[in-house]
């Protein structure tokens, strides 16, 4: 008896530890949403961000299917993560586009700054009266920077194709 | 007799090989150099249009130790740095820089260094580096960084084993040149301090075999034939044969003391620390049913292939296919107005009778002949299955990456499926796929710092304005408080 209540006590002792001190810092699902979404931080979901959208996903507020940048595979990644049966992509988010990258046509550009805070990733190097120029490697092709452009210097260009990045495809005719 | 071991898999191939002996070419009008090396490493220009080189100048340079620099194999006019057709599989244009020769071949002096044994390993080996060396073997790895033994190498592999039909630009040049090779191969066991070196060629090579052990008769080099099973020269399937050690697929043969390096490797070696010259030129086989007169040239990098077929008579009139490299792991050409590089070993012109494939795949019949012969101890069936259903992962959990493409499988498949092609697109998913997922990191860590910084600076605002706030209070507060006395 004795030795039981002992083993109780510690065992006791042992879950409130492990529930102090082992406690999972945010919500696990919303971290293992946001690492299947592309990042682009695009807001297409309507959400500011790929987080937002993933923590409105799990609290079941968004559906897995508003992610254009995803694409189908993204929806069905999201599906087998959830455990539910997948959808098509709803297009009224958006439709899935080639990657490409932001372009600022230096000539035409009047280093107005306004396509620099919409831009989620500092991918825009310029100051006031100074022409600016996009980072490629760090953009995400989010279109964010087009719109508030004024002179309509900022271009989005599918991401440039040499044979450094070719791939072999498959053949299964 | 040494013992020998036997790698896994394998196929007895036919070899086609023509042993003629090597031509040397007339100058090409023009020469063109890709900025691109292997995978995708860039070379930078360090010429402008206009400016003039000589032979073994340096027209393009990189910091990067992964990447060679590349010498005009003639002297002449850069006329242009554009975009041409290069030897890649993509068959896409990338920025080559183009030479038009001016016929005189005026040679840049070279640094020659008659006694090696006086300079000291790593000088020679800085000396391999700037000439520019590469494995002439196909691979064209930088022949310097090989040559690095982060851990003591006691022996040095000189691959002559030309496994893969048709080339026979190996053989050419051991019959021609065992001297040099041999010379070649002394100093590269002088760089790595190897305790033994060997030579390898296949069996079915005596003339060959003869020139190298009356060259290295006075030399403490082995000379060991292998049998000539395809693909017996690839660099772990000879090491195998010759040492019985299997090098695991993600480790190195400098892991286990092993260095193997190719004969041309060898010879280009002794030119360069001997003669003080930079690798511009290399044997190359042309031949097939599709030339007319098979040859082995010793050709300037950077030649047109159009030049080379020219000296060989032409093509035949019933040529079907070009191909880079051998008829097993060779790339197809879609132009012959393409220029040779330095991994170029064979331009290989096929008549429809001599290609393998001859009718559109057919379905997998699962009779598991891939799997007997692979040499990689995979199961390309169940690769193959995965790929098809585009299950990238499980294809990987039957190392994918493993597969060295030597084409094995495609040769014994029935169903004549082109397997090799199917994981080469696998592979390539798989990298897009990896490279998209460090892309989304990196933007999610942006994106996480710029909020944060944008967070801070919003509280440094509000700071300022509730401190400003308080500043009018106070001021208020005191001004009616004057009043009011």
């Amino acid at each position: 008896m004795l030795f039981l209540c002992l083993l109780f006590a510690v065992l006791g002792l042992g879950l409130g530890y492990a529930a102090r001190y082992l406690k999972v810092q945010g919500d696990p699902l919303v971290e293992q949403i946001d690492a299947l979404l592309p990042q682009t931080q695009c807001g297409q979901c309507k959400y500011p961000g790929c987080r937002p959208y993933a923590q409105a996903v799990a609290s079941g507020e968004a559906d897995i299917n508003q992610c254009p940048p995803g694409g189908e595979e993204g929806v069905a990644a999201l599906a087998n993560l959830l455990g539910i049966t997948t959808k098509p992509l709803n297009t009224d988010f958006g439709q899935p586009s080639p990657p490409a990258v932001a372009y600022i046509i230096e000539q035409d550009c009047i280093g107005c700054i306004k396509c620099i805070p919409p831009c989620p990733v500092d991918a825009i190097l310029g100051a006031s009266k100074q022409m600016h120029t996009v980072i490629t490697a760090e953009c995400t092709g989010c279109e964010l920077c087009v719109a508030p452009c004024p002179v309509d210097c900022i271009i989005m260009l599918p991401l440039e194709h040499n044979p450094s990045q070719w791939q072999w495809a498959a053949n299964n005719d | 007799m040494i013992k020998q071991w036997k790698f896994p898999g394998g196929v007895v191939l036919d070899g086609h090989k023509q042993l003629a002996d090597i031509s040397e070419p007339t100058l090409p009008p023009e020469l063109t150099y890709p900025l691109l090396q292997r995978s995708d490493y860039y070379v930078e220009p360090v010429v402008k249009p206009g400016q003039r080189v000589l032979k073994g100048e340096v027209i393009a340079n990189s910091q990067n130790p992964l990447a060679t620099p590349v010498h005009a194999a003639s002297s002449g006019v850069i006329t242009a740095i554009a975009s041409r057709l290069i030897a890649h599989p993509s068959g896409l244009s990338d920025t080559c820089i183009i030479i038009q020769t001016d016929g005189l071949d005026t040679v840049c002096p070279g640094n020659p260094c008659p006694n090696y044994q006086l300079e000291t390993p790593a000088e020679l080996r800085h000396k391999t580096a700037l000439a520019g060396i590469v494995g002439l073997g196909g691979a064209a790895f930088p022949t310097a960084v090989k040559l690095k033994n982060r851990l003591p190498t006691h022996t040095l592999i000189i691959n002559g084993a030309e496994c893969e039909p048709y080339i026979s630009c190996d053989i050419s040049l051991i019959q021609a040149n065992a001297q040099q090779i041999i010379q070649g191969a002394l100093i590269m066991q002088y760089i790595l301090q190897a305790e033994r070196c060997i030579i390898a060629i296949e069996n079915t090579m005596p003339v060959a075999h003869q020139a190298l052990l009356s060259a290295a008769s006075e030399v403490d080099i082995q000379i060991i034939t292998v049998p000539a099973i395809y693909p017996t020269g690839g660099e772990k399937q000879l090491i195998e044969v010759l040492t019985g050690v299997k090098i695991p697929a993600k480790a190195l043969p400098a892991d286990h003391g092993l260095v193997c390096q190719n004969v041309g490797t060898a010879y280009a070696v002794y030119q360069a620390i001997c003669l003080g010259l930079p690798l511009t030129d290399r044997i190359i086989t042309l031949t097939g049913k599709g030339i007319k007169y098979p040859k082995n040239i010793r050709a300037r990098i950077g030649t047109p292939i159009k030049h080379l077929v020219e000296l060989c008579g032409g093509y035949t009139p019933d040529v079907q296919r070009l191909i880079m490299g051998g008829s097993m792991m060779g790339i197809a050409l879609s132009t012959d107005d393409i220029a040779v590089i330095k991994a170029t070993n064979c331009v290989l012109a096929m008549t429809s009778s001599e290609l393998s494939v001859n009718q559109a795949a057919m379905p997998c019949i699962r009779c598991g002949d891939c799997a007997t012969v692979c040499p990689a101890e995979l199961l390309p069936q169940q690769l193959y299955w995965h790929s098809r259903s585009k299950q990238f992962e499980q294809c990987q959990d039957y190392q994918l990456f493993n597969c060295i493409e030597c084409g094995c499988c495609d040769i014994v498949c029935p169903s004549q499926i082109p397997l090799v092609q199917n994981f080469r697109a696998a592979k390539g998913e798989l990298t897009n796929k990896e490279k998209q997922a460090a892309q989304a990191i990196l933007a999610k860590k942006r994106h996480q710092n710029q909020k944060q910084r944008r967070g801070k600076e919003e509280q440094e605002k509000l700071g300022k304005a509730e401190k400003r706030q308080a500043m009018i209070d106070k001021m208020k507060s005191a001004a009616t408080n004057r009043k009011t006395v």
